[in-house]
This record gives C-alpha cells, structure tokens and sequence, in this order.
C-alpha cells in the first residue's frame, strides 16, 4: 500500500545565507498509511509545528522530497499549495480558528466555497457533517455562542468537508478541558474507525499519543520511533 | 470562487462593523453628494441664464456704441459705461436706412430709452417704477405680452404724447388688479421731485424670469413704466439718437450673420468718426458663451469638491488597512483552508469597491435633493443628468479599486504560517 504521506530527507533551515542561519529539521522521513492514525509527540522547540507546516502545505521544505497522496509538493506553486490544501488536507487548530461573524454552517461551507462547489451542495453537505459531530442542532449558531468543545466540533466538521486524504490536528484539545477534550478525541477515533480517514495529530501529551495506532517522537528537529526508539529512516 | 461570494462575503465583512462602515462611506458620500449636488445647482443656473437671455428673445441682437479706446474687449461699451458726443449717436435716419436695406433679414428694432426712476402715486397708493422710453418695435423684441388697452404708437411718438404702458404689478397696487379702472386713468409720477403726468393706454405682463427677480415686496418693487421714446428723450434732456439698441432678426434668418450685417452696415456711418464704432451681439451667441463659462465654473468648483472624494478614498484605504490587521487571523486561516492569494485580494477590494459604491449612491441620492433644493431656489428645478450619474458611480467605484487594491494586496501577501500565530 503506499503512503499517504511519503517525506524523504526533509530540511528546512530558516535565514538562508545569513549569519544567524538556522536549521530546525535535520532529513526528516515519515510514511503515514492511508487509514492510519499516527501522532507526532515533542517538546516546544523541538521542531514540530515546523514539520506539521510542512505536512500542511503551509510551507515548503528546504530540501527533500514530499508527496502527499501521490503528488509532488515540494516544488508547487502558491496557488497550487492552496488547491492542495483545499483538496487534501482537513485542519484542525488548537484554537479553533472559526471565523466569527458567520455561523457554524457557513464556517463548514467555507472549504467547499474555496473548492468551487456550488451553494446549495455546499449547504446540504455542511448540514450532513455538522449532523455527524452532533452539531446538527447549533447550525445557526455564531461561534461566540458555541462552547470550546462545540467550536472544535464544528472545526471537525469543517475540516471534513472536501473529503480530504488527511485530517491533520494540532493540539485539537489544547484548549480544551479533560472532559471535552476527551470527546473531541474520540470524535477523531470514530472518524479514523469508521471512515477509515488518517489522520496526524500534533501534541505534546504522550497519553493522547498512546492511544493512537502509532507514534513518534520529535526531538531536536529529527522523528524518533515511539518514545525512545530508533531515528525514523527509511531506505532511499 | 464567484463573483457573487465575493459580495456576499464583503457585505458581510461590512455589516460586522456597521458604524465603522458607514463613517467610511460618509466620505465618500460627502464627495460624490457635493459634486453632484453642484453640477446640478450648476445646471440650473445655467438654464435659468440662458432660458432668461433667450426668453428675451433668442434672435435678438444687441447693438452699442463701441468706444474706439475701449480695450476691455467692448465689455466696457456693452454696459453702457461710455459717454458719447451727441453727434456720435446711432440716428433714426442710419435705423431707416437699415431698415430699407435689411428689411428682409430685421423683424425689428427695438429702442429703450431709460429716463429714470420714479414713483406713481394715486393718493395713498403708490407703485415704484422705472420710466423707459420705448418704440414701437419694443413689446415685440421684448416679447411683451399686452393684457389690456395697446402698445405704443407711431403717433405717439411723433406727437410726443403723455401716455405709458404699465404692468400688471402697478395695476394690482394702485387699482387694486383692475384692468379696466386702470385703463384711460391719469398716474401722476414722481420723477425726483418732478411731477409728471401720463395716462395709461395699456397694461404688460411683468415676466420675472426675463425681467428680473426682486427683493423687494411685491409692494415695492419696481416695474417698468414704458413712456414713448421721444417723451423720455424730451424728460431726460437727451439729444436725439441712441447709444444702444436692439435688432431683433427674422425667426429664419441667422441672428449671428445678421449681427455681423448690421455691424458692418452701420459702422459705414462711423467710417470717418475716430472716437467710436458700432459693435453688434447676437443673444444666441451670448447664450452659447454664457453656458460655455457656466459650465466650466461649475467644473472647476467640482474638480475641487472632488478633492473630499480624494480625503474619502484615502479614508478608505485607511480603514481597509486596519481591517486587513485585524483579521489577520481570518486571512490565516482561510488561507489554511484553501483560498488562494487572490481569492483574499479580491474579496478585500470587492468589500472595498462595495463600501464606496454604497457611500456613491447615498451620496446621489443627497447629492440629488440638495441639487434639487438649490436649484429650486434660483427657480430652475433641475435634477443630475444621467452623465452625472454614470460618472458617480463610476469614479466611486474607480475609487473603491484604487484604494482598495493597496490593502487588499497586503492581505493577499500575508504568510499564512505568520497569520496563523496572528495574535
């Protein structure tokens, strides 16, 4: 089977040709599986929300070779990265990022407006997802009406709504208290289970790691296995 | 993403911050209001110049006196502001022989004489007026409308009778708006201490769009009181012949070729006189250069009034720029979530374009009435023209891209890592 997520000898170093340049990612290889449910654990300034930039398509690697459900992205256009962005890729923030003035509905449409999909398709399909994370009821609602934990199921929902090759997570339950947190997590787990999306988490809480189908370890800009293991590499 | 996103996006853009948008657009409003309201004040003016000069008759031709050292381009001659030797003057013989020429292309001259002002007096009542010597030719020149009695006559001229031709201002003062009490009476006038009596033979429309507007109370204005020329010549103590008059051109002939007849005809009269000449106006060509310099004055106070247009455009960009700061996070995480750099700059200058598009409509509609009301006041309601209108929302809009853009490019820009972490 081949990976969702191919990344082979990934660098990325910051003030090139600088004096104060700076590499932060040191050759970096991770394969994620389609239907996989992997996380990525580290410290802060361990070099994770770099990696998960690059995962995101927010950024292009300095070296190294990237595919994303089998296409290049390491030499895509502006443009290009947002259409793979839109297409591939589900975000989920720390902080929701909703945009505030619109209700829940209209935040889950707004990957489908981007994509170019006509309104009344949008509006069925963001009613459909907003029912699956048990939204269906506060459609109408603006964000600042909703609790952390309905934001960041509507945030869910949103992210689901290109059908997207990967829902990428970044400390999802960060702000969350335990017991919201702990919905939220299991809302990625019936995700994963039951419509088989692979998903990359980003935390630094080892307990979230450990129920995930793997993990690795970010440490000073390099993957390791697990918790102690061996660097992540694989062969050429 | 469509166009009709992008409107929908911005209104809502817009309606989040409704107090923020309007004091935006108040420039905006402020400007296009004042343009148009201006031109269409403008408009009115205009109109109610020409329609007056042309009211007096579009073929008519105003003949001076022209003195030779005059070099304000015969401004001076034209208002009467020369002083002539009696045998400088335009004579009834040089007026007949023109007539013998010309008769074909002249419908008629016209000559007015003004013999000062006075006030008629029928023992408490009184009417100010202003005696003018007239000629037959006048009432038709002066397109004077005759309600009672009859105009001045030859004989009246020849025999230098006492009559006059009043207006219905006078007779609502002094016969209380009877014509026929009016007519055959006896007025005695005033005339800086001088009594003078006339009978009235006949009673005119007084026409204020032509006659001019009066302060004064309709009691107290002054009206003409239209005396035969040869009385007024007689009451002034004026040596015979004229300084200026009017020809009035046959309605098919052209009244600026005539002008130019007349001009060269009489001036072979003043071929050897060194102090003065003949110089002719046609009013069609007074009217023409009268619009032309309405018009560029109310350009010109345009142009400056579109200078607050400028203020509100740069208030625009302003609010645009602080706006795109706030929402930096907003650009973030669209981008994040697909859009593209322009879906960003277009939908900042589509909100842009729609707040000064909004601020020019409003600023129409103000712009409209407050034309309408100035207008109204000079008594030439006018509304803006279509042109006006088109180029309102046109430069609103131009406005709206030109100082949207800036803004807009700067979202377009913003790295969506950098956005993201946005605080």
């Amino acid at each position: 089977m081949d990976p969702i997520i191919r990344m082979r000898g990934i660098y990325k170093r910051f003030y090139i040709g600088q004096p104060n340049e700076l590499e932060i990612l040191h050759g970096i290889d991770l394969d994620v599986l389609p239907g996989e449910f992997l996380s990525i654990v580290g410290p802060s300034g361990s070099g994770k929300s770099t990696l998960m930039n690059l995962i995101g398509v927010l950024d292009r690697p300095t070296e190294g070779a990237y595919s994303l459900d089998g296409t290049k992205v390491n030499e895509a256009r502006d443009d290009e990265l947002s259409a793979i962005r839109n297409r591939k890729i589900g975000f989920v923030f720390q902080n929701f990022n909703l945009i505030s003035r619109t209700n829940a509905q209209k935040n889950v449409e707004l990957p489908m407006m981007y994509a170019g999909i006509s309104s009344g398709k949008r509006a069925a399909r963001a009613r459909e997802l907003l029912d699956m994370v048990g939204m269906g009821n506060r459609m109408n609602h603006q964000p600042s009406e909703l609790s952390g934990g309905q934001k960041q199921r509507v945030a869910i929902a949103r992210s689901m709504a290109n059908d997207p090759a990967i829902i990428l997570a970044d400390e999802p339950t960060g702000a969350l208290d335990s017991k919201t947190g702990r919905m939220v997590m299991d809302l990625f787990h019936q995700l994963n289970r039951e419509q088989g999306k692979t998903i990359v988490l980003i935390t630094h809480n080892q307990e979230l790691a450990l129920e995930t189908d793997r993990f690795v370890t970010m440490r000073d800009g390099r993957l390791y296995v697990g918790d102690t293991g061996e660097e992540v590499r694989y062969g050429a | 993403m469509g166009l009709s996103e992008s409107v929908r996006l911005a209104l809502e853009g817009l309606r989040a911050n409704k107090m923020r948008s309007l004091l935006t657009m108040l420039g905006i409003i402020i400007g296009i209001g004042a343009v148009i309201g201006i031109l269409t004040v403008g408009n009115g003016l205009t109109g109610s110049i020409t329609g007056s000069m042309s009211g007096l008759g579009a073929s008519n031709i105003a003949v001076t006196l022209r003195a030779k050292d005059d070099d304000s381009g015969g401004m001076m001659s034209m208002m009467g502001m020369i002083d002539p030797e009696e045998d400088d003057l335009i004579t009834d013989g040089m007026l007949d022989a023109l007539r013998e020429r010309y008769g074909d292309y002249i419908a008629g001259i016209a000559i007015g004489e003004p013999a000062g002002s006075g006030q008629a007096k029928n023992g408490r009542l009184y009417a100010n007026v202003s005696l003018s010597g007239a000629n037959v030719d006048l009432a038709e020149v002066n397109n004077l409308d005759l309600l009672a009695g009859r105009w001045i006559q030859e004989k009246d001229i020849g025999g230098r009778r006492s009559v006059c031709v009043v207006s219905d201002k006078l007779v609502n003062n002094m016969f209380a708006g009877s014509l026929d009490a009016a007519l055959g009476s006896e007025v005695q006038i005033d005339r800086n201490g001088e009594l003078l009596t006339f009978r009235i033979v006949g009673v005119y429309e007084y026409d204020a769009s032509t006659m001019g507007y009066s302060m004064a109370s309709e009691k107290d204005m002054s009206t003409a009181a239209y005396i035969p020329v040869s009385a007024a010549k007689h009451i002034a103590g004026a040596s015979d012949g004229y300084s200026s008059l009017t020809v009035q051109a046959q309605p098919d002939a052209d009244s600026a070729a005539v002008a130019q007849v007349v001009e060269d005809f009489l001036n072979y009269f003043y071929r050897n006189n060194k102090d003065y000449s003949v110089m002719t106006m046609a009013m069609s060509t007074m009217v023409e250069s009268m619009s032309t310099i309405m018009n560029t004055l109310s350009i010109a106070i345009s142009v400056i009034a579109g200078i607050s247009l400028l203020v509100g455009g740069i208030g625009v960009m302003n609010i645009m720029l602080v706006s795109v700061t706030e929402r930096t996070r907003e650009i973030g995480t669209r981008k994040a979530l697909g859009a593209t750099n322009n879906d960003i700059r277009i939908q900042f200058v589509v909100e842009s374009i729609i707040v000064c598009l909004i601020g020019g409509i409003i600023g129409i509609i103000v712009g409209t009435i407050m034309g309408y009301i100035g207008s109204t006041l000079i008594s030439e309601p006018s509304y803006p023209t279509i042109g006006y209108i088109s180029l309102a929302v046109g430069f609103s809009m131009a406005i709206g891209v030109f100082f949207g853009y800036y803004p807009a490019n700067k979202a377009a820009k913003l790295d969506p890592i950098e956005a993201l972490r946005y605080e």
